[in-house]
């Protein structure tokens, strides 16, 4: 049983984002309300980012920036010693730029067609929209 | 290596088109439709180029900017993706031609608008062909499914953006899995670069995490590709939006993913990993005969002939997959043909019922009654991209049928045979209900209508206008041609393109 805890401890990380994601799948599933349903896609797809962010992470590390690689015109740099242990992998954090901008965007064209289907509808809930269909 | 700047070309056309058609919207709106149109004829060249030089001198790396392939985005046009170029683009800038008139029919006040987001799609499209690298493939993925959105809830007013946004929390989340599948990738590789990650992974066979990574990949793939049970978008979405944009998106975007699927079963995963460390062939095949199945018998019970199509295109949706996974170089074969013919069959069947809704405004089976001898020359097409469907030999789809039965027959997948077959009788049960109705039964309710009215003239031939026939009679054309040359297609271009990775299990 401590083996158990001991392994959620170590790599509690995956457990969270596994846990957000399953919330935002719940959320998109189940709720009623579109607006919900939006939010719940939106915690989804901030799980995937925390997941990614995570992954970077190294303990007793820093930000990717080196002192004075720049002074000498750029012939510092290849003089310093650099320790890939030391610094924090960035690559994951810009790619998840790129994912940010990407999940912006899709709850944007989310809220604009949801804002349509009000003007339409007058309703935002799923089973009344379902049944105005029905009536058609 | 060669140096051609055409890879870039092809993307960076469209988006500027895109670009340029935005602001010009502002501006005067009349000049949209000819900047979308160059934009679109100057990527449809450069593929042209791409193929010519890949035919003749082999693989094309592009790097972006000049950065080497590990850390910089590489551009990869080898045999299998300068086709898929070729097509996407000749299918856009034919599209575009074809639906001038019903666009501004359709949407006068959003013209600009629609056309960005037109060009946009396609180059999303023609990136995510190009790309040899992971990360950026899921960022043209997802500039796809974005404009794919909009331009869905273009269509219908009452229903259609309701399609749209359930088509869009199911995209998220097919988008999303794949990113999730690339995460963990990273994490076992610390690569992106397809070339790159496929060497890395050749010793890490057994580890979980990249199964995991394989299945996600896989699963998201799938969902975007509306695989059967993964299917329910799909339909409404294609069948409630404006024609002019189903009859870009239908054709394409789920060709595309099955193009995806291949190029990461090849190039990335490796046939030894799929078929001998996994063994997940024989529980896809099944997936896929259901679908095959299924999406046929769905078809049969539908009464409006835009969602018999979408789930025609379901079944053919099966048809790839399983060929893709059957787990030899025939069933691939006929895979990668069939993503060729299916996208040139399905485009054909969208054109006719463009011209059929642009005529009548509706696409229901009841109105279709005595349609030959209205429009005799787009029911001609609808025949003929029928028979390819169904797989009547001079057409293009006997010859991909053809190379999925003998895959399957090496592969002793009986199941998948009988499910090709079957799905090929219900075809043509399908078509030649349509036909049957509009040949034989005579629109005695339209007659009745133009008697009272006195409207005598309407009762002879009422066609599309020429654009949309013409647009029709060369996809047509190009259905019996794919046919004929399937042979050289399939020597000069697919087996030398299967060969370099060993299918020999």
């Amino acid at each position: 049983m401590t083996d158990f805890f001991i392994g959620i401890m170590t790599k509690y990380n995956y457990w969270l984002y596994i846990i957000l994601m399953m919330i935002g799948l719940y959320a998109m599933i189940v709720k009623n309300n579109l607006i919900k349903k939006i939010v719940g896609m939106n915690i989804f797809q901030t799980a995937i980012i925390l997941f990614y962010i995570s992954i970077g992470y190294k303990t007793n590390a820093t930000i990717p920036i080196i002192k004075n690689a720049h002074g000498d015109h750029g012939t510092g740099a290849h003089k310093l010693i650099i320790h890939a242990a030391d610094y924090i992998n960035p690559l994951p954090h810009v790619l998840m730029l790129t994912a940010i901008v990407v999940s912006v965007a899709t709850f944007g064209v989310a809220l604009a067609l949801s804002v349509k289907i009000y003007q339409r509808y007058q309703t935002l809930e799923e089973d009344e929209i379902r049944m105005r269909l029905r009536e058609k | 290596m060669i140096k051609t700047f055409y890879p870039a070309l092809l993307v960076i056309a469209p988006l500027l088109a895109a670009l340029l058609c935005s602001g010009f919207s502002w501006i005067q709106k009349k000049f949209c439709y000819p900047i979308v149109l160059v934009g679109l004829a100057i990527s449809l060249f450069s593929a042209f180029k791409l193929l010519m030089i890949v035919l003749t001198s082999g693989t094309i790396q592009y790097r972006m900017a000049g950065w080497a392939p590990p850390f910089g985005i590489e551009y990869r046009i080898d045999l299998l993706n300068a086709v898929v170029l070729l097509i996407v683009s000749a299918i856009a800038l034919i599209n575009l031609v074809a639906s001038h008139k019903s666009v501004l029919q359709d949407m006068k006040e959003k013209l600009g608008a629609f056309y960005s987001v037109y060009v946009l799609f396609v180059t999303g499209l023609l990136g995510v062909v190009a790309t040899g690298d992971l990360f950026n493939l899921y960022v043209l993925l997802e500039i796809t499914s974005l404009t794919s959105y909009a331009l869905i809830a273009m269509g219908d007013p009452d229903r259609s953006p309701i399609a749209s946004l359930n088509y869009l929390f199911i995209g998220v989340i097919g988008a999303s899995f794949y990113l999730l599948g690339v995460g963990y990738l990273y994490i076992m590789t610390g690569s992106l670069n397809m070339i790159n990650v496929a060497d890395i992974l050749q010793n890490l066979h057994g580890s979980s995490a990249v199964l995991i990574g394989f299945i996600f990949c896989m699963l998201g793939l799938w969902i975007k590709m509306a695989l059967f049970p993964l299917h329910i978008w799909l339909p409404n979405a294609y069948s409630y939006t404006s024609i002019s944009v189903g009859r870009l998106i239908a054709p394409l975007m789920t060709k595309i993913m099955v193009y995806v699927m291949i190029r990461l079963m090849l190039n990335v995963f490796g046939f030894n990993y799929i078929f001998e460390t996994l063994e997940l062939s024989k529980v896809v095949v099944w997936i896929a005969s259901i679908a095959i199945i299924a999406g046929g018998v769905m078809a049969l019970a539908q009464k409006n002939v835009k969602k018999i199509f979408a789930y025609i295109i379901v079944s053919e949706i099966g048809y790839m997959v399983g060929g893709a996974w059957l787990g030899n170089q025939t069933g691939m074969t006929g895979s990668i043909l069939h993503i060729i013919n299916d996208a040139v069959m399905t485009f054909a069947l969208f054109l006719v019922v463009g011209n059929i809704t642009f005529c009548l405004k509706n696409a229901h089976l009841n109105n279709f009654k005595g349609l030959f001898s209205k429009m005799p020359w787009t029911m001609a097409g609808l025949v003929l991209a029928g028979f390819s469907i169904i797989g009547v030999p001079p057409t293009c789809g006997f010859f991909s049928k053809w190379y999925l039965i003998l895959g399957g027959i090496e592969a002793g997948a009986y199941h998948f045979v009988g499910a090709l077959i079957i799905s090929s009788l219900i075809c043509a049960i399908l078509f030649f209900k349509i036909f049957e109705i509009s040949f034989f039964e005579s629109s005695i309710q339209n007659k009745q209508q133009n008697e009272h009215k006195n409207h005598d003239k309407i009762a002879g031939i009422t066609e599309a206008p020429v654009s949309m026939l013409i647009s029709l009679g060369l996809t047509s054309a190009t259905l019996i041609i794919l046919g004929v040359y399937s042979d050289s297609i399939v020597k000069n271009i697919i087996t030398p393109f299967l060969t370099q990775y060993k299918m020999v299990i």
